[in-house]
């Protein structure tokens, strides 16, 4: 078991600049064996949480989107339906052995929740946006998620082989159940800091250089401040970065007209599109460069 | 078991006691991680394990953000805002409306919840409300057509209180079973369909159909609490208890100069509790309606989280905006292009003589689907063949 400074590290290693409580519930999640339910707003990074932890554990990362109308078959764990009636087929005549055969392992379509029990090394399992699955699924991944093991009628009970770090992760569409939340450690990702901005910036794209990071995380922090309809995330800002270094820019002040420009990576709607006009864009860069 | 670890775990039982009456829902299971965390080398530091606990308690971004400050003034003795610590019974004797929410609902109320935080200012014994449960059914008939206003007598206030809760569960049932009716599917599941024909051979004989699922109604309910509506506040709170006990999906707001989100706190079972958590919530009341600037806060921070595409919006106002009519216009324009529908009730519509001309409701009335008078319960059940058809 790793202790906390080491997770730090190895998170920032995997390119994942933490803040210090992040680091904090990975160990809790390791000492108290509970899921980590991660909540924030839209591009905070939820995900690439579960990415880092997946690096920090040099484990595989199994991932199930979640969405309305998603049910048993195709989290947990389906039969191979088309092979089976292939199977019947191509051995009409001999029932008695049939039958047997395609209720084995063979013929069982693993989903990503039964493939996350039955790894050897214990891999992380994202639970992607689970607000938008339905409340019964969540009830029954409730049931999952405190035992590890599945019954499937044909074959019996399949017990875990490892226990997986489970993320979940949440955008507040739907209220979860008080019982989800109980039996999950939860953190809240905020958008970060404007150091800590900068320092992910830096960690992430190719080329851009110290200053013009801090400059970036500068501009988008008071932009975060205008009245939005949408607030840019992490992703955002990652793309705005990666836009202004692929056409060369040094330093924010120099360029006013590619800033402003650009800043469609930024806004994502027509009406902060047109909220942010060239005054306010030069207004917010006179803050910054 | 030493002594020093006797103190620890007394003093744990006694944190996690604070926690649940603040609202946290921490089980045994959390107790005793918390007792393994306290042991573990893990945490050393009292940062440590404010962080540690942090995670482990806190299950919603209300609790994430109120934490810290608990956890100080628990275990380092840092004093924080008595809000989140005192019951709040102070802070509702400032409040002119609030207290007198609370007034009227000790009277149906036990006795034994109420005693020390309601400073009994009318004189009725605490049994009345025991009283008019009990004969209720019979009286409720006459009850409905008279004005909330004139209802004075604590039994008939009881009385009214019980008959609106009783009429959210009634809307709910009704709405459900219009649900159920529709059970045919439309399409054809082509896997469902081969699986369950296998015992067939693969012959398909029986059909597997696929219907799109019914989303339930949803109600969000925002609710006037200024000093103008106080006479009508009381009997919607209670309405509003029922609805969020009873429907599959409600979500309820309370707003005057600012707007708070109060369905966690009115979904306590108990009545007078609820008030009294809601009285912890609502600071600055009585300096006006700001409905415009309560209506953005909403659109800002909430809407995208609990409007969905079968949404019913009803705000209870009486419409005396106090801030910028202008900005409720803008606002009420957003909320339309969100929601379904959205009702105004209006208790006053129901006085003699009355036409609406507070400017809050002339900028507001042409973004809404449903005005309707609501201060009787007959006017509140016309409501329910409308909801039943959205």
């Amino acid at each position: 078991m790793k202790t906390r400074d080491q997770i730090a590290q190895s998170l920032a290693n995997a390119g994942y600049i933490a803040d210090t409580e992040l680091a904090t519930a990975i160990s809790l999640m390791q000492l108290l064996r509970r899921p980590l339910l991660l909540e924030g707003e839209a591009g905070v990074g939820k995900t690439e949480v579960a990415k880092a932890l997946a690096s920090v554990h040099a484990t595989e990362l199994i991932r199930l989107q979640c969405y309305e109308g998603l049910d048993q078959a195709q989290a947990l764990y389906e039969w191979n339906y088309q092979r089976q009636l292939l199977a019947i087929e191509a051995h009409r005549g001999h029932a008695d052995q049939i039958e047997d055969q395609i209720f084995s392992e063979k013929y069982l379509l693993e989903r990503p929740l039964l493939a996350a029990i039955r790894r050897t090394v214990p891999p992380v399992l994202l639970i992607d946006e689970i607000d938008r699955a339905d409340d019964e699924f969540e009830a029954f991944l409730l049931e999952l998620l405190s035992d590890f093991q599945v019954s499937i009628p044909e074959l019996g009970t399949i017990n875990a082989t490892s226990i997986p770090h489970v993320v979940l992760t949440s955008n507040g569409t739907r209220e979860l159940s008080d019982a989800l939340r109980r039996r999950c450690l939860y953190h809240y990702v905020d958008y970060p800091d404007v150091d800590r901005e900068a320092r992910i910036i830096l960690a992430r794209i190719v080329g851009a250089s110290a200053s013009l990071s801090l400059q970036i995380a500068r501009l988008v922090e008071s932009l975060r401040k205008e009245e939005l309809r949408k607030v840019p995330g992490v992703a955002e800002t990652l793309d705005w970065a990666a836009a202004l270094v692929g056409l060369d820019v040094r330093d924010l002040a120099d360029a006013p007209e590619v800033v402003h420009e650009t800043l469609m990576c930024l806004l994502k709607t027509q009406e902060d599109r047109a909220r942010v006009t060239r005054e306010v864009s030069a207004r917010l860069l006179g803050k910054v460069a | 078991m030493d002594a020093v670890a006797r103190l620890v775990a007394s003093r744990l039982s006694a944190f996690l006691h604070t926690l649940r009456d603040n609202g946290f829902a921490i089980g045994l299971s959390e107790g005793q991680d918390a007792a393994t965390l306290m042991a573990s080398s893990l945490v050393q530091k009292p940062g440590l394990l404010r962080s540690a606990f942090k995670h482990l308690f806190s299950a919603r971004k209300s609790e994430w953000d109120r934490f810290d400050g608990l956890f100080d003034s628990f275990w380092l003795n840092k004093r924080v805002r008595s809000r989140s610590l005192t019951s709040g019974s102070s802070k509702a004797a400032n409040s002119p409306s609030l207290k007198s929410l609370q007034d009227s609902s000790a009277a149906h109320s036990s006795p034994q919840t109420v005693t020390d935080q309601v400073p009994s200012s009318d004189d009725t014994p605490q049994e009345a409300g025991g009283e008019g449960r009990s004969e209720g059914a019979s009286r409720v008939h006459n009850l409905p057509d008279v004005d909330f206003r004139k209802l004075s007598d604590p039994d008939q206030i009881a009385q009214a209180h019980e008959a609106a809760a009783r009429l959210a569960k009634a809307m709910q049932t009704r709405l459900t079973r219009r649900d159920r009716l529709r059970q045919r599917g439309e399409r054809l599941d082509l896997r469902r369909t081969i699986h369950r024909n296998i015992s067939h051979g693969g012959v398909p004989i029986t059909l597997v159909k696929r219907r799109r699922k019914d989303k339930p109604l949803r109600l969000v309910v925002l609710l006037d609490a200024s000093g103008s509506m106080s006479m009508y506040t009381a009997v919607f709170l209670r309405f509003i208890h029922g609805v969020l006990d009873e429907f599959r999906e409600a979500e309820a707001f309370l707003f005057h100069t600012r707007l708070a989100y109060v369905s966690d706190a009115m979904k306590e079972k108990d009545a007078a509790r609820a008030l009294d958590r809601l009285s912890m919530m609502a600071q600055g009341a009585g300096g006006g309606t700001q409905i415009g600037e309560s209506l953005q806060t909403f659109n800002r921070w909430h809407a995208a989280r609990v409007i969905h595409s079968r949404t019913c919006v009803m705000i209870v106002s009486d419409g005396y905006e106090t801030g910028d009519a202008v900005l409720l216009g803008r606002e009420m324009a957003q909320l339309t292009r969100r929601c379904r529908r959205i009702v105004w009730l209006n208790p006053m519509l129901g006085w003699e003589g009355y036409a609406p001309e507070a400017k809050g409701i002339q900028a507001a009335l042409p973004h809404v689907d449903l005005y309707a008078p609501a201060h009787t319960l007959a006017s509140l059940a016309a409501l329910e063949p409308y909801l039943a058809r959205l």
